[in-house]
Order: structure tokens, then C-alpha cells, then sequence
């Protein structure tokens, strides 16, 4: 794993092993959030932004402490903590300076906290033993393979408004066999690249 | 914070309300009324990833049952010691604590389990399951009844994954809980039910058919 180029990871990330797609991470706010485009394009960045910063943070954190102290043991609650406190040092920081940043996309950031994608990453950057550069890939391409899901499956369901679906399938139901569907087209791309 | 997370999870704060009182209305209201996974689709994430075979999913919804039991506990005992303004992270807090220990059990005495479902353990600390039945049932209720509601939730996301991961490896793989039932000259296994996209086809068919039965639901328009 250690000799995996970092390109490889992000293109992999992205596109064979979506966060999303083949490891079903951030559902909820993915159903919850996708359905109008430019929510899903505010969500998708911010989602982005939050795991490439902590990937990179829990990375220095369970190598350079938890690993020495004999504490991995605590590595659910360490990350956990640390992505709630990030983010809220997010939202006051682009409150402070950017007001116009802060609109588009402060709402989405608490949001974010509880996303299971977010904790996911960093548990699979454990898991798999990247090093610091891998985990860094790592993040930003399994945010912006969410942010790609969440858009595509966004435009799909302001589409599907206008048509005709069974009445036991509306709502949650075929949107789940819609990204159903989705995933198989992104098993299109499983002999491109393939980490694990 | 408090209120964005009852938008995540988007209908948890529907189910808040009716279940007062009795042990058994709320017993079957986790169950089957409101049942998590296929009427309010929450905590769909460990649903989907760990059906591919049904043993996984026992454990997983073990587990569940484990952790929101014990956390729906804590917090209801602490409810009222709590100031409000940092209940949330006092109960993630909690849950983590209790994901901690399982996570610990399964090292301990099931290695090889604990290696299949890799951090789908971990992950049940941002489950919405076990996060909105602490914030809407735990801090209003008692303990006693709390710990009911704990596990009649846990019980009704254990259903629902028996039930997806039963189709999923009956018809992926052509057995159950590692014995052939369908055996290869009779059924080819179809691979495609343990990958990705059967978790995906097999859970909105399953909420289908929870939304056929039960009859048609009020629309959700309200859904941010």
C-alpha cells in the first residue's frame, strides 16, 4: 500500500471506490440534501474542503500521538471530536472574514459534522495505512467523488420531478434505485485504477 | 447545530412525538411503525454496507441494539445535569464510549468479524439512528422507558438488515449464513447483489414495499 502512487488514490477515490457509491458513506445527507442542484453543489464543496483538512489532521493526530502514547483504542473519539471542532472553528472563521462565503456555504457546515462520510474517510485512511501524502489524496479525492454523486444524483431527481413514478417508489425509494443505477455506471471504471 | 442536525435526518423529528406512555406502543413503534431503516431511512449507510452477507449483519444490528440501549440510558439518567447548549456533544460523547467497548468485544473474541466489518463499527457513532433517538426520545423520557425505545429501534434497523442482506446473499451468492441453498447447477449466483449496486436496487425495493403496505404516507415535501 505504501508504494501506491498519490495520483492513483485520487483518481481511484474519485471515480472505482467512490465514498459514496461502493462504500455507501453520507447517505443521509445525501438524500436529504440532493434535491436542487445548487445545494448539492454547496454541500458537495464544503463536504470537500472539510475531509481533505481532516484526513490530513486526524492523520498527524493517530500517527504522531495516539500511535506513540499506545492509545489507538480512542481513535473513535479523538476523530469524532476533532472533526466537531474543526468545523465549528470553520463556520467562525469564514463567518469572520467572509461574509459572502458564509452564506453560500456556512449553512451547509454543522451539517457536515454528522456525516458519516467525513468520519469514514478518516477510519478507512487508518485502516489501509496510508502514509501522510496517500491520506492527503485520499481525502480530497473521496470529497470531491461525494461532491460528483450528490451533484449527478441532484440534477437526476430535479429531472425526475416531471415524470411518472410508481406510487410506493416516490420519494426515498426511487431515488435509492436511481443511485443504484448510478453505481453501476460507475462500475464501468473498475478496471481503470483499484485501491484497497 | 442542534436544529441542522434534525435536518440531516431529515424525518426524525416527525417520529418525535406520538410515543408517550407505554413501554409496548413504544416497542412497536421502533419496530414497525416507525421503523428506522425502512419508514424513516436513517442510518442508511451501515444498512447498505454490511448486508452483502447476513451474518455481518447480525453483529452489526448487535451491535446497534448494544449502543442504543446503553446511550439512550446515559442520556435520559443525565437529562437533566445536561445544559443544553452542549448536549450534543455530551451524547456524542456517550455513544462513542459505547461504540468503543463494542468495538473492543468484537477484537477481542471475534477477530475475524471485527476485520470484515473494518470501520463500519466506528461508524455507528455518526449513525443517525442512535444520535436522534438520544436527542428526540432520551432527553424527554425516563430511563427505563428510554431503554426500551433504545431497543426497540435497535431491534427494528436489525430487521430491516436481516431482511436486505437475507435477498442479498440468497441471490448473490446462493447462500445463507455460509450454507448453499441454491446450488450452482440450479442458480447461477448473480454477482451483482453483493456489489454496490444491489445494496442500492434492494433497499428501495424493500422501502417500496414498506410504502405499499403501509398505505400511501403524507407527502414530504418539507424535506430541505
Amino acid at each position: 500500500m505504501t508504494n501506491t502512487h498519490v495520483m492513483i488514490i485520487v483518481v481511484a477515490a474519485i471515480f472505482t471506490n467512490n465514498i459514496l457509491l461502493s462504500n455507501f458513506l453520507g447517505m443521509c445527507s445525501f438524500l436529504a440534501c440532493s434535491k436542487q442542484l445548487d445545494t448539492a453543489v454547496g454541500l458537495g464543496s464544503a463536504v470537500t474542503f472539510v475531509m481533505t483538512a481532516t484526513t490530513i489532521l486526524n492523520y498527524a493526530i493517530y500517527h504522531w500521538l495516539l500511535v506513540p502514547l499506545k492509545s489507538e483504542h480512542l481513535a473513535f473519539i479523538v476523530f469524532i471530536a476533532v472533526i466537531a471542532a474543526f468545523v465549528q472553528f470553520v463556520e467562525m472563521f469564514v463567518e469572520r472574514f467572509s461574509p459572502k462565503l458564509y452564506h453560500a456555504l456556512g449553512i451547509f457546515l454543522p451539517l457536515i459534522t454528522v456525516n458519516c462520510a467525513i468520519l469514514g474517510a478518516s477510519l478507512f485512511m487508518v485502516n489501509r495505512s496510508y502514509t501522510f501524502i496517500q491520506s492527503a489524496g485520499f481525502g480530497l479525492g473521496a470529497g470531491l467523488g461525494w461532491a460528483l454523486a450528490i451533484v449527478l444524483i441532484a440534477g437526476l431527481r430535479q429531472k425526475m420531478v416531471y415524470s411518472n413514478v410508481p406510487r410506493p417508489f416516490a420519494g426515498v425509494a426511487i431515488t435509492m434505485v436511481v443511485t443504484g443505477i448510478m453505481a453501476m455506471a460507475f462500475m464501468g471504471f473498475a478496471g481503470m485504477v483499484s485501491i484497497q | 447545530m442542534a436544529d441542522n442536525q434534525q435536518m440531516t435526518c431529515g424525518p426524525c423529528a416527525a417520529s418525535a412525538g406520538p410515543c408517550d406512555g407505554k413501554g409496548k406502543a413504544t416497542l412497536k413503534d421502533g419496530v414497525w411503525t416507525s421503523n428506522p431503516i425502512s419508514i424513516q431511512v436513517l442510518g442508511v449507510c451501515s444498512a447498505l454496507a454490511v448486508t452483502n452477507r447476513l451474518e455481518n449483519s447480525l453483529v452489526m444490528g448487535a451491535a446497534l441494539i448494544f449502543v442504543c440501549v446503553g446511550s439512550n440510558l446515559f442520556v435520559s439518567l443525565l437529562r437533566d445535569l445536561t445544559p443544553r447548549r452542549v448536549r450534543m456533544i455530551g451524547e456524542v460523547a456517550i455513544i462513542a464510549t459505547f461504540v468503543i467497548l463494542f468495538d473492543q468485544f468484537l477484537k477481542a473474541y471475534y477477530w475475524d468479524m471485527s476485520k470484515q466489518l473494518g470501520p463500519y463499527v466506528g461508524l455507528i457513532i455518526t449513525n443517525c439512528i442512535v444520535m436522534g433517538r438520544a436527542e428526540a426520545f432520551a432527553l424527554q423520557n425516563p430511563p427505563v422507558l428510554s431503554m426500551v425505545d433504545g431497543f426497540a429501534n435497535g431491534l427494528g434497523y436489525a430487521i430491516a438488515l436481516a431482511i436486505i442482506a437475507f435477498f442479498r446473499e440468497l441471490l448473490g451468492a446462493g447462500t445463507l449464513l455460509g450454507w448453499t441453498l441454491l446450488p450452482s447447477g440450479f442458480y447461477t449466483p448473480n454477482q451483482l447483489m453483493i456489489l454496490a449496486p444491489g445494496a442500492f436496487l434492494t433497499l428501495g425495493f424493500v422501502i417500496a414495499f414498506f410504502n405499499f403496505v403501509n398505505g400511501p404516507k403524507p407527502e414530504e415535501e418539507s424535506k430541505p
